[in-house]
């Protein structure tokens, strides 16, 4: 799968992939999760029902989990560029520092600044002001998206740029083309309508365990219903927009598209797609797959001919643009069975997904009991509670390995952006540490949700901020004379 | 070397402000949290001082890292691949001083809340030294090729001044922290972080002098631009003489703001002497100079015309949501 065995590529590329999966595990739950907090607070504000004043509680005790490991892990995402990727910084600096400057501008300022009074002020604002907070942290979050997404995009489709001649480097024409790029608004809709399912099914899957016990029925009933609404439009929004990506694909990076359908080589003029195959990957062969006529075609023209062309085809073609320019010895197949698996695990999922949103909202309505004896599909929605976090990885294991060997698609390959100063023995040392902490934060998360999960809604404690009643006793609270407060 | 390439290099040197001033605080309060707190109830109540803040603070730090790649990216790549063992140790110094303030609330033993206070006040004494190290050693120069990359050995990042560097900023941010905390509650912690930092700041004067020693002995800063080295010096040996009466005095505010000030002196002292360089190579010809390190002139404008749009509205909600908090806290009963 990855360039592996312990050479200074080898090692950073795994420590991009770890820290990266790592911190996308947090990235869509909290993206997510806001936004469903938010939800749930307008409703408290629009009802009046203390219920989903609970909700707001209770789940956001899970989003202030998940938001300070995912800021933790943010961090290191920012760093490493530098610290690992130092010839990337260099070549890529003029295009990619801007997005990531801005992303902590306009957004972790507003979701940090936010998530702390949320946190804190529960009683001290009216609920509307106090609701408008979670929904800055929710656009804030939602913003932080937009810009790296914009950076990543670039790395995916190149646009707005020129190459400095005497450099070699890359330097930005058009802002508004980087902004703009077609692949930026096909990736964007896809990560948050993502990031909602992954929240909606962790709440939806939750209540489920927690109604299979019994307990607060009525809160878990409510917050299933929220949940499962939420959940259903973001996974019919995640396929339609993952119709429109896939689509973008066959033209702007065939090999991708190539190698997540199995292609070798050429489709015949049937469109048979594969819902099985093994592969030779030595020799570029499929070696036996199971297959449906047509749908190949309908998922990549929406009609039922035409062909798409397999990896070889491609190969030769991507030889020809740029042999002149990296040489004959490149290598431009990509891991043709990691994306393959990716690509079913993300259409089957994002299927079951919506099917099982249906089945809960109807199963769950208002007047009938049917959800408390559906217990197998109870089971189910509690079971399906990882499903979005490996198909989130899935996704970015498309799209980050698709665009092998190139970091900047066509423009910079992977082996040439790492540090020279990196060696195998501190990347050694680095990984072993960071898989350890990322272990332990991870079980630490597990163990935190779980058990608030047990506690119940009514164990949950906001933060309280208890500030000095010094109304009447000293004039100033900061000045000389409050210190002398026997 | 234009005048955006100046702002910028401004900028850069106003966001490490920043984050030094604030975060500054943040560190010295983790500090406190097992040295200064003697018990749960004092350590809930310290901690609760940054509750609503830290997070924020830290985001200084990940704008100005964020812009030095923009609008520095020769700067950014040679600094952080070169001082890679050295970041990732404050990583995983604020990765656990970041969760342990939410973990620590929700543990139900004694023996891990403990483990997640005893990482809060390491995490944020080695995050401040490590910093403070790094930037020591920055200015003393180190070694590098034409291309930028830093092959330093153990002593480019570890030696006397860099030490002296690095303990000095941790105990300006312990100090700071204490500042802000006599202004954030009342009783015993207010009085108890008053008669420490009486003590502290006799320390601190002395480590300073070390520091300028040092400081004259390892850098290039006097030879070059001697007066603009020395009174950036003595402002802040005055402010830490301010700071230093204003805790005698119990004058809360005098004593944070000039306290947060040294801290921000530093920063100036080592973008003054740097100016024009961002970085020092020991074969002075490999140096990166700032016109060399920047980003093209389009994109520092289009990062001109984003930072002036963006930051006075985040300045307006950031300081808001101090306003916010500005009560001081309810001191524990006493255990």
């Amino acid at each position: 799968m990855l360039n592996a065995g312990l050479t200074v590529l080898g090692l950073s590329r795994f420590q991009f992939a770890m820290t990266t999966v790592f911190h996308f595990f947090f990235v869509p739950f909290s993206i997510g999760l806001a936004f469903v907090v938010a939800v749930m607070e307008t409703m408290y504000v629009a009802k009046k029902d203390e219920t989903y004043k609970k909700m707001a509680q209770f789940w956001g005790k899970m989003f202030l989990y998940s938001f300070a490991v995912g800021v933790v892990t943010g961090i290191i995402q920012e760093f490493q560029f530098g610290m690992n990727w130092s010839e990337y910084s260099r070549f890529m600096g003029d295009i990619f520092g801007a997005p990531l400057a801005i992303e902590a501008l306009a957004a972790f300022f507003l979701e940090s600044t936010f998530i702390g009074l949320w946190m804190f002020t529960w009683e001290r604002f009216k609920p509307r002001i106090h609701a408008l907070f979670i929904w800055l942290v929710a656009i804030g979050s939602s913003l932080s998206a937009v810009w790296i997404l914009a950076a990543n995009s670039f790395m995916q489709n190149p646009v707005g740029f020129a190459i400095n001649k005497s450099t070699g480097r890359v330097v930005m024409t058009s802002f508004s083309a980087v902004v703009k790029n077609p692949q930026l608004w096909l990736e964007l809709p896809h990560v948050l309508m993502g990031a909602g399912i992954t929240a909606s099914f962790v709440v939806a899957g939750c209540s489920a365990w927690r109604l299979l016990k019994k307990d607060h029925v009525s809160f878990y009933r409510k917050s299933l219903n929220v949940a499962l609404v939420i959940g259903l439009i973001a996974s019919l929004g995640s396929v339609a927009s993952g119709d429109f990506q896939t689509r973008y694909l066959i033209k702007e990076q065939p090999m991708k598209f190539a190698a997540m359908e199995g292609l070798y080589k050429d489709s015949t003029n049937k469109g048979e797609w594969a819902i099985y195959s093994s592969f030779n990957t030595k020799q570029h062969k499929t070696t036996s797959s199971l297959d449906v006529p047509y749908v190949l075609n309908i998922l990549s023209y929406h009609k039922f001919s035409g062909t798409v062309k397999g990896q070889n085809t491609v190969n030769k073609e991507l030889h020809a643009t740029y042999d002149k320019k990296f040489g004959k010895n490149m290598n431009y197949y990509v891991p043709t069975k990691t994306l393959f698996w990716s690509f079913r695990l993300m259409a089957v999922a994002g299927g079951l997904f919506a099917l099982v949103a249906i089945v809960g909202l109807f199963f769950n309505r208002k007047k009938s009991q049917t959800i408390m004896k559906q217990r197998w599909f109870l089971y189910i929605m509690g079971l399906m509670i990882w499903l979005p976090f490996l198909v989130n990885t899935a996704g970015w294991f498309i799209t980050e390995f698709g665009r092998y060997p190139w970091v900047v698609y066509g423009l910079l390959t992977i082996a040439d952006a790492v540090s020279p100063t990196s060696t195998v023995g501190s990347l050694l040392f680095t990984n072993i540490v960071y898989f350890l902490l990322f272990a332990g934060l991870g079980l630490v998360m597990i163990v935190l949700s779980h058990r608030a999960l047990k506690a119940g809604p009514d164990a949950v404690q906001m933060n309280g901020y208890s500030s000095e009643d010094t109304e009447g006793k000293v004039e100033d609270p900061y000045g000389t004379e409050a210190f002398n407060h026997d | 070397m234009t005048s955006a390439q100046i702002l910028w290099f401004l900028l850069i040197g106003v966001l490490f402000s920043g984050f030094f001033f604030l975060e500054g605080f943040d560190f010295g309060i983790g500090m406190a949290v097992r040295f200064f707190g003697r018990n749960t109830a004092e350590r809930d109540t310290i901690i609760q001082t940054i509750g609503p803040h830290w997070d924020g603070n830290e985001v200084w730090l990940i704008t100005a890292g964020g812009a030095m790649f923009a609008s520095f990216p020769m700067w950014y790549a040679s600094l952080f691949s070169g001082y890679y063992l050295v970041l990732f140790l404050i990583l995983v110094a604020l990765i656990f001083r970041g969760v342990s303030f939410e973990f620590r609330a929700n543990m139900k033993t004694e023996t891990w809340r403990n483990f997640w206070e005893w990482a809060a006040t390491i995490g944020s004494f080695c995050a401040a030294f490590l910093f403070g190290m790094m930037f020591t050693s920055m200015i003393e120069g180190v070694p590098m090729d034409a291309e930028g990359n830093i092959f330093g050995s153990f002593t480019t990042y570890v030696n006397w001044f860099s030490l002296v560097g690095g303990v000095a900023v941790t105990l300006m941010c312990l100090i700071h922290g204490l500042n802000f905390l006599q202004l954030k509650t009342l009783g015993t912690l207010r009085d108890r972080a008053q008669a420490w930092n009486k003590l502290l700041y006799p320390v601190l004067i002395v480590g300073e002098v070390l520091f300028v020693v040092l400081l004259y002995i390892s850098t290039d800063f006097f030879a070059k631009k001697p007066a603009s080295t020395w009174s950036i010096l003595i402002v802040l040996v005055l402010l830490t003489l301010i700071a230093w009466w204003g805790v005698l005095k119990a004058h809360n505010w005098t004593a944070f703001i000039a306290s947060g000030l040294s801290l921000i002196s530093i920063v100036v002292l080592i973008f003054n002497g740097l100016f024009p360089r961002v970085m020092i190579a020991t074969n002075s010809a490999h140096s990166i100079l700032i016109k060399d390190a920047s980003s093209s002139p389009y994109t520092l404008h289009i990062m001109t015309i984003v930072a002036f749009s963006i930051l006075p509205i985040v300045l307006v909600y950031f300081i808001w949501s101090y306003w916010v908090f500005y009560k001081r806290l309810k001191s524990p009963k006493a255990a």
